[in-house]
């Protein structure tokens, strides 16, 4: 225990003193408390002299104003704060030469990664916080509402998800800081799987969909239907390999009580449509939970998944002082 | 009385794909020696320490350390073994007492007992004055003895140091020489280094294990490898070169 707590003590640390980590986490805060507020002033216009809707003020995180909303833009850059934070983890250690002393220490080699891990995720908690409770202390400003208590309890969840989303690059940024001794080698490819999944995975999904199930214009609608919804069924699929597919699900649920299901809108039956249509009250926060659960899971489990490998790789590995 | 054995090898061998960098090695070490492990460049001397450390795992044979195995207890070795790596790293942004402190924290010594040890050793390896200086502005020297405080910090009853004198100025490798045989003859520590250079091994050793190509083709006192290797009477004169570059030849 000594070990862990040691080493977490010391990053933490570093990374307070790591003016590359507090420059990325300034610019992200920055960005994006200047998206929430040009969301909140623009729905300050639209809500003069208006009853105000419910759950307004979770509309200041998921409005997309002008260029995105402020979810979205997490969802997009936040992993960059995991990468900073996790990149050269281990290699720096290797390259300064300070690793073959750390592990002929009496502690356990785990205790290296978890230490890291932790203060990582540390890390992203404070910063992600932060920015919730600055967003939130803003719409209180501009809106004049006060989130209610179901709001406030979204708000903590979709905090958690942010911090497991951001965690889960972090540990991949670790691993390959375990693979590779490089540490530029490890920034570059913690990038390259960062854009590959955010950005390439939508356009794969979407090329695959088109080449396995193309929707072509035919008189039969019975076919053109069955064409269409294998194609948007094999573009889901493909987007659930995409963390950032998962987060931005998981996480409009969240924050949107309105929104029933996480699939696209048509993929739903008629009945669906139907009853989505008769029944315009919000989904229950039970419900919302339910429904985004998986998406939590599956993004723990990819981040256990990397751990794996990062043990099974450096715990028996050979560590020279060359 | 026999004197406890701390380090034992026995059949120790590495592979490295079909590169054997350590062959069948066999050798003991016994409480408070000090013994000199000598052979050129890529001989093994290295690999043996990380299996002695459990810092690798032998492809064969068995390695005790005070009669644990570094393979299955990594820790319990840990615990009382120092270690000084070939080239030894520092946290660079910290002070010579910074390093220090974190070396010490991870074994588990609490700070008010580090605080005194700390002072003490910076003392001992002349460092005190310079301990407010951010290590990365230190000379090569300084940070070799710098290395040998982390070493000591965690007061080990075994250390291993890998070419402690590599790369050191005449001046620097005095100043290590002599700070090793402080450590024998006044804390009864047991010793264990490496080195590729002949006259430093001789100064110091009690023993001496000579290194080739992963093999061990001799090992005693100085005084029985001469008789042995070059057959002369007791008295005579010789030097470690004519022992070394004779089992050299034969190797
Ligand atoms: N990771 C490795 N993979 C393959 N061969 C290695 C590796 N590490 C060391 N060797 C080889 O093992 C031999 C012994 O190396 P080493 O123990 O470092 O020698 P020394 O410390 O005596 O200079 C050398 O021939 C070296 O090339
Ligand atoms: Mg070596």
């Amino acid at each position: 225990m000594h070990g862990i707590l040691t080493i977490y003590r010391k990053e933490m640390e570093d990374h307070f003193s790591s003016m590359r980590f507090l420059l990325i986490a300034a610019l992200i805060v920055m960005i994006g408390v200047i998206i929430a507020s040009m969301v909140g002033m623009s729905m300050q216009e639209e809500l003069r002299g208006v009853a105000k809707p419910t759950f307004v003020f979770l509309m200041l995180f998921t409005s997309t104003g002008k260029l995105f909303s402020f979810v979205q833009f997490i969802g997009l850059l936040g992993p960059l704060i995991g990468i900073i934070l996790g990149f050269d983890a281990i290699n720096r250690e290797r390259s300064g030469r300070t690793l073959s002393k750390l592990v002929s220490q009496p502690i356990y080699r785990d205790a290296i990664i978890n230490a890291k891990f932790l203060a990582g995720v540390t890390m992203i908690a404070i910063v992600m916080a932060s920015l919730v409770l600055i967003i939130s202390g803003l719409g209180i400003r501009l809106i004049g509402v006060v989130p209610g208590a179901e709001e406030i309890w979204r708000l903590l969840i979709y905090l958690v998800l942010s911090i497991i989303y951001i965690s889960f690059w972090l540990g991949a940024a670790i691993l390959f800081s375990v693979v590779f001794r490089s540490t530029a080698t490890s920034a570059l490819a913690s990038l390259a799987v960062w854009i590959c999944l955010s950005f390439f995975i939508g356009l794969g999904g979407s090329f695959l969909a088109d080449a396995v199930a193309p929707i072509n214009q035919t008189a039969d609608m019975a076919e053109a239907t069955d064409a269409f919804l294998k194609n948007a069924e094999i573009q889901r699929v493909a987007s659930l390999f995409s963390p950032m597919t998962l987060y931005g699900d998981a996480t409009s649920t969240i924050l949107d009580p309105m929104r029933k299901t996480t699939r696209a809108f048509v993929l739903m039956g008629p009945l669906e449509r139907f009853s989505l249509s008769r029944f315009q009250n919000p989904l229950p926060l039970g419900q919302s939970v339910v429904i985004v659960a998986p998406f939590m899971i599956s993004l723990i489990a990819i981040t256990f998944v990397c751990f794996g490998i990062c043990y099974a790789v450096f715990m028996r590995q050979e560590i020279r002082s060359t | 009385m026999e004197k406890e054995i701390v380090i034992r090898m026995e059949e120790l061998t590495k592979l490295y794909g079909t590169q054997t960098a350590v062959d069948r090695l066999t050798l003991s070490v016994a409480q408070g020696e000090v013994f000199g492990f000598l052979g050129p460049n890529g001989a093994g001397k290295t690999t043996t320490m990380l299996m002695l450390l459990g810092l690798t795992e032998p492809t064969s044979g068995t390695v005790r350390v005070c009669g644990f195995d570094p393979a299955r207890d990594p820790l319990k070795v840990k615990e009382i073994i120092g270690y000084l790596p070939e080239h030894v790293g520092f946290y660079e942004d910290m002070d010579a007492r910074q390093n220090l402190r974190y070396i010490a924290r991870l074994n588990d010594i609490p700070d008010r007992i580090s605080t005194a040890r700390i002072d003490r050793l910076l003392e001992e390896v002349d460092l005190a004055g310079e301990a407010t200086k951010k290590v990365g502005s230190y000379s090569k020297g300084m940070r070799q003895r710098l290395g040998i405080a982390e070493v000591l910090i965690k007061e080990p009853k075994v250390v291993f140091l890998d070419e402690p004198t590599i790369g050191l100025d005449p001046d620097g490798t005095n100043r290590m020489l002599d700070l090793i045989q402080a450590l024998s003859r006044e804390r009864q520590m047991t010793i264990f280094f490496s080195s590729h250079l002949l006259d430093q091994v001789q100064q110091i050793s009690d023993r001496i294990g000579i290194m080739i190509k992963g093999k061990l083709v001799a090992a005693g006192p100085l005084a029985e490898l001469a008789q042995r290797g070059l057959g002369l009477e007791e008295g005579e004169a010789y030097t470690l070169e004519e022992i070394y570059m004779k089992y050299f030849k034969e190797a």
